[in-house]
């Protein structure tokens, strides 16, 4: 599984490379932005935001917004694998939405890990050669659309939904979930819908929550 | 500024984002609400990254090939496929459906 979601996510970054120089981007700025920054859809952002001739401060505000769901990320994958000191740092790096994904759809402690540091490791490494290379490259490789490779990460993504969608709730939830995504995607910045549809998640908890407890003391 | 200064800046701030979740106390975490949030948290989540790569386009979103890509993935989940075919298929369609002349 990690392997599969790897390759398919590593090789969008020869078309992140490719677009970051043709957006005027050093060799080695770009491949900064892959090895340090770490977050897809942060760097996509920076890069269009001052390829359509937006401010520097406009490309770090976007790209600092959209790593915002990442805090989230980082918070379950403390409470699934509790790293420390070194580890810490280093699980921070590679938190993104496919080590995260790739951690919680897996049921025990360690295929949890294995997935998170598979995953995680796996695609820096992968993500920062591709971009070094498309940056080398440069136009030609620029369409990653061409190969189906966006096909490739939704499939992914879903195949990590799967295996959690086996009751009436969770089905329910991740269409709230979706629709809340797709709906509010032209009415709020990049990045806020997926946080809001993690509040949705949120308080769905939170009410299930408080409707078993109204129940139960309705019972005693 | 220079361009190398918010560059480093910004790969600061992602960092930084990252590590704070790594910061939330343990003692909230022992919570029994949280370990029940955080379950239907990737639910909402991973639900939320299917539909944004799915549609997403610029400042809004838009229905091409990646819909028939999300299609042929379910179908392929229903019949029990491994991930890597379900992987293969998704950008197979995808490719596929665009060489028939969909966006």
């Amino acid at each position: 599984m990690a392997a599969s979601i790897t390759l398919a996510v590593s090789l969008y970054g020869i078309s992140f490379g490719a677009l970051a120089v043709a957006a005027g981007f050093s060799f080695w700025q770009t491949t900064a932005l892959s090895v340090l920054m770490f977050t897809g859809g942060s760097q996509f952002a920076f890069i269009g935001v001052v390829a359509a001739g937006g401010s520097p401060a406009a490309a770090f505000s976007s790209a600092t917004l959209l790593g915002v769901r990442n805090t989230l990320y980082g918070i379950q994958i403390k409470a699934l694998l509790r790293p420390l000191g070194l580890k810490k740092l280093l699980s921070a790096q590679v938190t993104i939405d496919e080590s995260m994904a790739a951690a919680t759809a897996q049921e025990t402690r360690p295929e949890q890990r294995r997935g998170f540091w598979l995953t995680g490791i796996g695609i820096w490494i992968g993500w920062s050669a591709a971009t070094a290379i498309g940056a080398l490259l440069g136009d030609a490789m620029a369409d990653p659309e061409a190969f189906g490779l966006d096909g490739a990460v939704v499939a992914a993504f879903l195949g990590l939904l799967w295996p959690r969608l086996k009751a009436r709730e969770p089905w329910a939830l991740a269409v709230v979930a979706a629709l809340v995504t797709v709906l509010t995607m032209p009415l709020a910045p990049a990045g806020v819908p997926i946080l809001i549809a993690a509040a949705a998640a949120i308080l769905w908890g939170l009410l299930a929550a408080r409707m078993e407890r109204a129940s139960q003391e309705a019972d005693a | 500024m220079s361009m190398w200064t918010w560059v480093l800046l910004a790969c600061a701030a992602a960092f930084a984002l990252k590590l704070l979740g790594y910061s939330v106390p343990a003692t909230w975490l022992a919570h029994p609400l949280v370990g029940r949030i955080s379950g239907l948290l990737t639910i909402g989540l991973l639900a939320a990254l299917v539909a944004l790569n799915t549609v997403s386009y610029e400042d809004g979103f838009v229905f091409d090939a990646r819909l028939g890509a999300l299609a042929a993935a379910a179908v392929a989940l229903m019949l029990r496929a491994p991930f890597i075919v379900v992987v293969l298929i998704g950008a197979l369609s995808a490719a596929g459906l665009r060489l028939l002349g969909l966006p």
